[in-house]
């Protein structure tokens, strides 16, 4: 019966789209996690605005992998609320359910499918229907194509399409993933340290991207690149301990004693 | 699209030449050319070769799971057995009263246990069709409810190979036991005809021959399909970045448990196939010993590709003949040996080494052409 | 008759008192009495009979059993023989003899059984060894009369022992149920309240069934429902013991695999192989030193320990160390190894088991009481396992191979960041783990076959235990194990020992689903990975 109940939340979860009326994607409130005794998440609250572009930053252990693994279903908190849009309870969801309702998520470490192509990791990512029997029978049609050139173009892989992902360099690995993300086509997206290992041209363009990508989708990145917060960022959120510790706009995040004493003090 | 299917790979157009070579000139060899020609195939060697054909099969199947989806099956014996045992149920009931204790409904060990009547679970087997559907349902109904189980509390890598394992010998004591019904320690045995036909008669062992024939070529189609579909390439994916898959928006346990109740239906259909042309089939055959030996078949002839074990199992198996009736000490030393060299060694198995083989020489025929060419 | 038995019992007090003779004259006088045995008549028999008990000599009781037996047989040359299945001896001396042609055995008659039984009974009671008098005690119970009441109160004002003098009473209480007063008969019942032996409930039962008086009748009932419920309790706490016993056995079987499995997460199929060829060390040790059967298992540990540990230090560094990341592979690998070790011991040892002897100090069992006993060999296995586990613990947790151990296990790069050479690490870790399977190979070859599938039943089982306790847990090792056994044991009475491990085997297949990390898992984001 148990089995049952939970198909039918996946099912509705599956076609659920995020209830934004009241503007807001993402509601976390009082959330907790502890390890063994540690507190990873301190009764932590964020909101996110639909379709805006959020910077998290904050110290090592300050539970910014923690509260992404919250957010896609990875870890369960011992308490506390997690809501996509008005209506979609994140905490009852799995994360393919999770996935399917629209959030979408690069790793701190790029994770693409080694063994396939560029183009066959992107058709893997592709929105659509991913159950057992339309796999077996998917063909992908001409839309769907021009759909995965389309990102190639984008990412930069055009002329890597056939090559097997394992074969990338890191920081192609890194657009590869992001390619995947964009053809996930989330409402969305969940970007951990996204410039890691890659080149001065190579941050631009991914700021430019995500930039781009903000209004249209939401868009939350954890970076401990400093420069490139500061290139993308409208409103940051700092985290330290497991709970929110300032919020605001970069300047008014830099000039917030609290925050100079826990963060960038150890950077100067 | 089953040409496709065959022609876009080169061990599948060497694997169907072979196998269609085989169904035709086995049965020539055996039928037509007279006993005494050094041509004619004994119908020894015939079963032998069906016997062969099965165990591919058996090994196709465990590396559809282990070679694309990383679930390591110790125990995949069982659905073999499975399949075995109703095969072996059918055979049971065709012997009827031909039996050493004549009796008509019940088998030998029943009557010879004091059982008065046929326990439930054997109604239906004297019907051919039913007993068919029964190879393919029973280890499809219990891999698909422990892969539910399993896969759905994410039991992965070596827990689940153990607990696979622990089914497999779960399995053998139960089928030990008198009480169970399949007839204990000494299992089904002493049949003697399939549909009718006698057992012993050469045109039902050349028939049996073909039957493993087709089945194996129907599913290394079947396989080849589901690799070359999306499925394939998701399974792939799960089986290097599974929780990437997850993100990615794919019911991993729901994959996970489809491919691991076909693989255990091909097991069966295996199963069902070794027993006619055996003979027996007896709770040995549930041994994890049987189910790791599948897993070396595996390995030594390439993992992750459909052609390396079916490769792997006929070589494996052909050594094995060959040791145990010539040298039979050296046959568990030379088997313990294969695990570890292609393990540390090998890692691609037999396909893989050829692959590099073909590989080097390519390369040094480019620079042999490169050389001559100013 | 009761007149005869107790002529010859006045008559054997006045022997015994005279008969404080020297003793080479005693052994020549007894050989005399011996041979008086085949005399003419019975009565001639009985009084010899009588003289051969009032000897004194050791060998009395074994003669006049043997002649109760019918085994008592006269040689044409007047020599007086015991023969038994297995050959002949000389009466008198004990002394193994050829058997003699031509010998007849020395017959009696009815009369003269009873009266030898008296004098047997006397004889034994009367015996030094307190555990030979608590036997004849207990097989004169079946057949209590007034003779052997009176035998029985003559022992109570000198016995000491008190387990005998229990059984003393219970026989007197016995014969007091035979009363024709019914009061005589409640008291009886009284007194056989709480005693465990099977004649007295056997009686008890007889009384509740039929006695003429209700009341006797009642108390019987009552009496003996006590006694079921003190039985049922005792046999409860032997049904604990055979499982905390068989438990000690997996936990020895596991503990080793917690170390290689748990700590350094490598899968080792061929530890049971390891735990045989303790158990083959523990045979080779034997063969090396028959004379000291004793001290055999003190030294079969150490050198078990030896042989596995650096059978295991080679499979780690020939083959293991290749394969650390890939823990199917290693899988496969060792199990290569397991089948390679079988098939070595196969040529060396032949396929058949060998017999590993039991130090006498490893046998028989100790007696709580006639419901219970416990058999020494599981007694100290049982203690071994927990002693074994507990210097594991003191390894891990106070040496410095400990620390490196654990720091490996937590966190390779770091440790070796800190300068742990990892690598030797690596190989004395499972050279341990290795090595406590060997250990328990010693103890294994003390309850079960020694033969090359030794280690092949266990290894199934051993992962079960690891799997079930948490993987990197001890401590979860150890209450998986004895938790299992006692469940087994406990399962055995109703479903029979087959399907008892069936069951056992689902239940940690269905508990593995549902927690996946075990009893008791590591937490901690590391513990994801």
């Amino acid at each position: 019966m148990n089995v049952l109940d939970h198909n039918e939340e996946f099912a509705r979860a599956a076609t659920a789209v995020p209830d934004t009326s009241h503007r807001g994607i993402l509601y976390l409130e009082d959330i907790s996690v502890s390890f063994d005794g540690f507190k990873a998440l301190n009764e932590l609250n964020l909101y996110v605005d639909d379709g805006e572009l959020r910077c998290i930053i904050g110290p090592n252990g300050a539970g910014k992998t923690t509260m992404m693994d919250v957010i896609t279903g990875k870890t369960k908190p011992d308490s506390g609320s997690a809501f996509f849009g008005q209506t979609l309870d994140l905490l009852r969801l799995d994360e393919p359910a999770i996935a399917a309702a629209g959030i979408g998520r690069k790793f701190q470490k790029p994770t693409v499918f080694e063994p396939l192509t560029v183009f066959e990791n992107l058709e893997l990512a592709m929105s659509g229907d991913k159950g057992v029997w339309a796999s077996l029978r998917a063909k992908l049609s001409g839309e769907q194509r021009s759909r995965i050139d389309e990102v190639l173009e984008i990412i930069g892989l055009k002329h890597e399409r056939s090559r097997r992902a394992g074969l990338l360099s890191h920081g192609q690995k890194q657009w590869l993933e992001i390619g995947m993300l964009l053809m996930q086509d989330p409402r969305l997206l969940l970007v951990d340290e996204p410039v890691a290992g890659m080149t001065p041209q190579e941050t631009e363009r991914t700021a430019e991207l995500l930039t781009s990508l903000a209004g249209k989708h939401s868009v939350v990145v954890v970076e401990h690149d400093m420069a490139f917060v500061r290139s993308i960022a409208r409103k940051v959120t700092v985290l330290h301990q497991g709970s929110v510790l300032a919020e605001g706009s970069m300047d008014e995040i830099q000039n917030n004693p609290k925050v100079v004493e826990v963060y960038l003090g150890d950077e100067h | 699209m089953i040409t496709r299917l065959i022609l876009s790979d080169r061990g599948s157009r060497w694997l169907f030449a072979v196998l269609i070579a085989a169904a035709v000139l086995v049965p020539v060899g055996n039928l037509l050319v007279p006993a005494g020609s050094p041509l004619h195939i004994p119908t020894y060697t015939v079963t032998l070769l069906g016997k062969y054909l099965c165990y591919a099969l058996l090994a196709l199947s465990v590396d559809l799971i282990w070679g694309y989806c990383g679930i390591l099956s110790l125990g995949h014996g069982a659905f073999f057995a499975l399949g075995g045992y109703c095969m072996g149920m059918y055979l049971m009931r065709q012997i009827g009263g031909r039996g050493v204790y004549g009796n008509a409904e019940l088998p030998d060990f029943m009557v010879f246990l004091n059982w008065q009547e046929l326990p439930w679970y054997w109604y239906g087997f004297d019907m051919f069709p039913f007993a068919m559907l029964m190879v393919l349902l029973v280890p499809g109904l219990l891999a698909f409810v422990f892969g539910a189980l399993a896969f759905r509390s994410r039991v992965n890598g070596v827990y689940l190979s153990i607990i696979t394992q622990a089914l497999t010998y779960a399995l053998m004591l139960a089928f030990f036991r008198n009480e169970m019904g399949f007839g204990g320690n000494n299992g089904l045995t002493d049949f003697k005809d399939i549909l009718g036909f006698s057992l012993q008669a050469d045109g039902t062992r050349v028939a049996l021959f073909l039957a493993s024939c087709l089945a194996l070529g129907l599913g290394y189609l079947a396989c080849r399909y589901l690799v070359t579909s999306r499925f394939g390439r998701v399974i792939v994916a799960i089986r290097d970045a599974e929780s990437r898959a997850r993100f990615v928006g794919y019911r991993v346990e729901r994959y996970k448990m489809w491919l691991f109740t076909f693989s255990a239906v091909l097991a069966g259909i295996a199963g069902a196939l070794y027993v006619p042309q055996v003979g027996i089939i007896n709770p040995g055959e549930f041994a994890p010993l049987n189910s790791i030996e599948v897993v070396v078949w595996v390995a030594v002839g390439g993992r992750g590709t459909l052609f390396g074990p079916v490769l792997g199992a006929m070589a494996v198996n052909y050594a094995k003949t060959y040791f145990t009736a010539a040298l039979p000490e050296v046959w568990l030393y030379a088997l313990g040996l294969l695990f570890v060299l292609v393990t540390v060694l090998l890692p691609q198995g037999i396909v893989g080494l050829l692959g590099r083989l073909r590989l080097r020489r390519r390369t040094s025929e480019t620079t042999a052409a490169t050389a001559e060419a100013p | 008759m009761l007149a005869r038995t107790f002529l010859g019992r006045l008559a054997l007090g006045w022997l015994l008192a005279v008969c404080l003779l020297p003793a080479a004259a005693l052994a020549d006088d007894f050989a005399e009495r011996v041979a008086a045995l085949n005399a003419g008549s019975f009565a001639e028999k009985q009084a010899a009979a009588d003289a051969v008990a009032a000897s004194g000599h050791p060998s009395a009781v074994a003669v006049l059993k043997a002649l109760l037996d019918g085994k008592l047989h006269a040689a044409p040359d007047g020599r007086v023989l015991i023969v038994g299945a297995d050959g002949a001896v000389d009466a008198a001396s004990g002394e193994p003899v050829d058997a003699v042609a031509g010998s007849s055995r020395i017959v009696i008659n009815n009369r003269m059984r009873a009266g030898l039984r008296g004098l047997i009974a006397q004889l034994s009671l009367g015996h030094p060894d307190a555990e030979v008098r608590l036997q004849a005690v207990r097989d004169m119970l079946p057949a209590m009369d007034a003779a052997a009441a009176a035998q029985f109160r003559e022992a109570l004002a000198t016995e000491r022992d008190d387990t005998v003098r229990d059984l003393l009473e219970s026989g007197l209480a016995l014969v007091d149920l035979d009363a024709d007063d019914p009061a005589v008969r409640l008291a009886a019942v009284q007194r056989l309240d709480g005693r465990l032996n099977p004649t007295v409930r056997a009686r008890l039962q007889a009384v509740a069934d039929s006695d003429a008086d209700p009341q006797v009748k009642a108390a019987a009932a009552a009496a003996l429902k006590r006694i079921e419920g003190k039985l049922q309790r005792y046999r409860f706490v032997e049904t604990l013991f055979f499982g905390l016993s068989l438990g000690s056995v997996l936990v020895l079987a596991a503990i080793g695999l917690a170390i290689t499995f748990g700590v350094m997460g490598v899968i080792n199929m061929a530890h049971g192989e390891l735990i045989m060829l303790g158990a083959y060390t523990t045979y080779v040790v034997q063969q090396l030193m028959p004379q000291h059967l004793g001290w055999s298992l003190a030294v079969a540990v150490p050198a078990a320990f030896l042989v596995s540990a650096l059978v295991g230090i080679a499979i780690e560094r020939g083959i293991i160390r290749f394969l650390y990341g890939r823990p199917l592979e290693t899988l496969l690998a060792t199990f290569g190894v397991s089948l390679l070790l079988q098939q070595a011991v196969r040529s060396i040892f032949s396929p058949l088991n060998r017999t590993v002897a039991t130090p006498e100090w490893m046998a028989g069992s100790l007696a709580i009481n006639p419901a219970l006993s416990i058999t020494y060999n599981r007694l100290y296995i049982l203690i071994f396992s927990l002693l074994v586990f507990a210097a594991l613990l003191v390894v891990l947790k106070r040496t410095s191979l400990g620390l490196k151990v654990r720091a490996v296990a937590q966190n390779r790069a770091m440790a070796r960041a800190l300068g742990v050479r990892s690598a030797r690490v690596d190989a004395l870790t499972f050279g341990l783990g290795s090595g406590i399977a060997g250990v328990a190979g010693v103890a294994l070859s003390q309850l079960t076959n020694v033969g090359p599938n030794l280690g092949q039943s266990y290894i199934v089982d051993s992962f079960m235990v690891v799997v079930f306790g948490g993987v990197g847990n001890l401590w979860g090792t150890l209450v998986a194990g004895l938790s299992l056994g006692v469940v087994n044991k406990f399962l055995e009475p109703y479903a029979g020992a087959v399907l008892a491990k069936i069951l056992v085997l689902v239940f940690i297949i269905l508990f593995i689903q549902k927690r996946p990390r075990g009893l008791f898992p590591q937490k901690g984001r590391a513990a994801e990975a």
